[in-house]
């Protein structure tokens, strides 16, 4: 006799999953009850939240699909932030939902709420399952949904009735998910390529735009090959930091809002644009008009409604990013002359280079900088949002893919500590690293709790300067410095790490960085690093919303 | 900004109506109207939407709604030849005997029928497309419209071709 609970944990087995975030509640007791002696491993989070963002982080880091797991109600309407997190950076995550009893859907019953209708805006599929014999084929169908085509997560809810019925006999599993409403195209279309290589062939100026869905297609090294073969330059955005090694000579470092003045500059001045596995954010673009202004767009993305959202290509090619690019190199038989637009970026490079004033005083872009140099990319980093966020995509060298973990699009504060936590148990020969603001880090303190529960090595960074950092920066700027609700007290972090059992350090001076770096990274558990810093620092160079990318504050001109 | 006029056909499968719906309405397109019934097959539905705005707008709703993993194909066939069908049920106050004789006149010219014969009232069931609906609803409106129920526009290709799944 097989329960539909039984049925979820061996289905999940067939998916490969081996770590399951979560916390019990009333509903869910029967998979409790099952997960309670199967080889999954079940990590108790202290709140919904970051069981999702936990398998949010465990999903970028590792590549897999990441589960979590809540009961109905509250707990599935905590996950609701971390499944918005995951679909706004398209991840592959699975969310699973206790329900109430099929009998009772509907009657307001006690923690009842109608999650799939409150998570359709945020993920890219859900299921209501009523009965325990399809769920072999939901959780197949799930997990397919999750990982393929643009990645994002699904939710599965289960009502209690169907965890606890009995699965009538074996239905035979279809070994391919077939679904006629869901056909993703990988192979990009052979014409476009050829327009768009003699687009590339033709350009005096061309430029790579890259974002995160060159990460989320492993396409890192054929992009790598590409800007090599072709001699451009490349920018990448917030999401696709990594993709290309940071310190390689054509890669021009993160672009828009926060980007460095020679990204900015360069998308001013290119006449052709190569958009990869990006989709022209706001907070890329700024004043969408003004953006790549005398370019031709070539736009490759494997969500076709992507392309012309918000900015009109000329050559739209829809696939993976992977099989696109090696379709380019593979066709490409020329390269066009770009040097002296690359000696016009290295000068770029030379006069303005990224800079903070680097005193005596504790400024946070140098504890970034000594954390880049500790680690040597050798690590995991996640962030928080807001000004420590653009601290760590500008002053920390991002080599390789997958270790940098920060919520782009939706900005969800909280963020960076649970998924340095799902980042850990996707790869655990790596030191992940949390940088944090005091105000994010608050926002899921609480997972301290989980982190000293399981010894989970995660180091925490915080960039403590007393204040909602960013949203201060824009009052500075903005509004007349009436820093309305942007202070916050002093916070004693090391006495919370250590009333959970973490250990931790505060550090007030420029002298104790690389020691209490090294110090954390050398203790076995979990670690919390409290520095000081200065109070009124700014993110640097900076677009003003509205303006064209090319409209920079808080540069020196030269 | 003109109306275009959307085929989708989608799995028959609970809150597949509001999940259309649903994005249309956070992305703020706007609906004209919606009409959803089931289709040749039986596990299909089909619906039919209007929405007003430009061109850019139209394609972005295409590729948005066709990105729901349980619509099955979008077809615009407002560039295409295709009949439209709007159904209206209009019940229209008949008091006298003049009001009652002029009403039946005009349904007749309309080729509505009456479907429903009141002491006090008519009600009269027209088909046709949205411009002889709105027509046949101002004439009707100097009698006193007590009640009005349309049902969205619903529409086919013309000829052989059909919206069918590709898949």
């Amino acid at each position: 006799m097989k329960t539909g609970a039984r049925t979820l944990i061996e289905a999940l087995q067939r998916e490969g999953v081996d770590t399951i975030f979560g916390y019990p509640g009333g509903v869910v007791l029967p998979i409790y009850d099952e997960l309670y002696d199967s080889s999954i491993r079940h990590i108790l989070v202290r709140h919904e939240q970051a069981a999702a963002h936990a398998a949010d982080g465990y999903a970028r880091a590792s590549g897999r699909v990441g589960v979590c797991l809540a009961t109905s109600g509250p707990g599935a309407c905590n996950l609701v932030t971390g499944i918005a997190t995951a679909y706004m950076d398209s991840i592959p995550v699975v969310a699973l939902t206790g329900q109430v009893p099929t009998a009772l859907l509907g009657n307001d019953a006690f923690q009842e709420s109608d999650i799939t209708g409150i998570t359709m805006p945020v993920t890219k599929h859900n299921y209501l399952v009523k009965d325990a014999n399809d769920l072999d084929q939901v959780i197949r169908e799930a997990f397919y949904v999750a990982r393929t085509g643009r990645p994002g997560p699904v939710l599965v809810d289960l009502p209690k009735d169907v965890s606890t019925s009995v699965v009538k006999g074996n239905r035979p599993l279809p070994e391919t998910v077939s679904l006629r409403g869901y056909q993703p195209t990988y192979e990009g279309h052979v014409r476009q390529i050829d327009k768009a290589i003699d687009l590339l062939v033709g350009a005096e100026r061309p430029l790579v735009y890259a974002g995160g869905g060159v990460v989320l297609s492993e396409a890192s090294p054929e992009l790598l090959e590409f800007i090599e073969t072709a001699a451009v330059p490349v920018t990448t955005t917030l999401m696709g930091l990594g993709a290309v090694p940071g310190d390689h000579p054509l890669n021009l470092g993160m672009l828009g809002m926060h980007g460095t003045q020679s990204a900015n500059y360069a998308v001013t001045e290119c006449d052709l644009l190569i958009a990869v596995g990006v989709r022209f954010d706001d907070r890329v673009t700024g004043k969408i008009e003004t953006f790549a202004p005398n370019a031709a767009v070539v736009h490759i993305d494997i969500d076709p409604a992507e392309i012309g959202k918000n900015k009109k290509v000329d050559v739209p090619i829809v696939g993976d990013v992977k099989a696109v690019l090696r379709a380019i190199l593979r066709r490409m038989k020329k390269r066009g002359d770009t040097a002296n637009w690359v000696a016009r970026i290295n000068t770029w490079k030379a006069q303005f280079p990224l800079r903070f004033r680097d005193d005596e005083r504790l400024h946070p872009q140098y504890v970034v900088r000594q954390l880049s140099d500790v680690l040597q990319g050798e690590g995991i980093i996640t962030s928080e949002v807001g000004q420590n966020q653009m601290w760590t995509a500008l002053y920390y060298r991002f080599t390789k893919p997958r270790t940098w973990i920060t919520s782009g699009g939706l900005g969800t504060m909280g963020y960076g500590f649970p998924a340095a936590i799902g980042a850990h148990f996707a790869r655990p020969d790596l030191p992940v690293v949390d940088v944090a603001g005091d105000g994010s880090f608050q926002m899921n303190i609480q997972e301290l709790g989980t982190v000293a529960h399981y010894k989970i090595p995660v180091k925490v960074v915080i960039l403590n300067n007393m204040y909602l950092g960013m949203v201060r920066q824009w009052q500075e700027l903005f509004y007349d410095r009436r820093y309305s609700y942007t202070e916050l007290p002093p916070v004693d972090f090391v006495k919370i790490a250590n009333a959970y059992g973490v250990e931790g350090i505060r550090v007030e001076e420029k002298g104790g960085v690389r020691e209490a770096i090294e110090t954390a990274l050398a203790t076995d558990g979990p670690f919390v690093l409290d520095f000081r810093v200065e109070r009124e620092e700014n993110v640097f160079p900076m677009v003003p919303a509205g303006a064209a990318i090319n409209e920079m504050i808080g540069v020196r001109e030269e | 900004m003109k109306s275009h006029t959307l085929s989708v056909l989608v799995e028959n499968r609970a809150g597949v109506l509001s999940r259309v719906a649903g994005m249309f309405s956070r992305r703020g397109f706007n609906i004209e109207s919606l009409a959803v019934g089931p289709c040749e097959e039986p596990n299909m539905s089909r619906i039919t939407i209007v929405v007003n705005g430009d061109d850019g707008v139209v394609e972005q709703v295409t590729k948005q709604t066709n990105k729901l993993i349980d619509v099955i194909k979008v077809s615009d066939l407002t560039e295409r030849e295709s009949v439209e069908r709007e159904l209206a049920l209009i019940k229209v106050a008949a008091e006298s005997g003049t009001s009652r004789a002029e009403i039946l006149q005009i349904a007749e010219i309309f080729r509505a029928q009456v479907v429903d014969v009141g002491s006090k009232t008519l009600v009269l069931q027209v088909a046709g497309d949205t411009g002889k609906i709105d027509a046949l609803e101002k004439l009707l409106r100097q009698y006193g419209i007590k009640e009005l129920v349309r049902t969205g526009k619903i529409a086919l290709l013309r000829g052989a071709k059909t919206v069918k799944s590709s898949k």
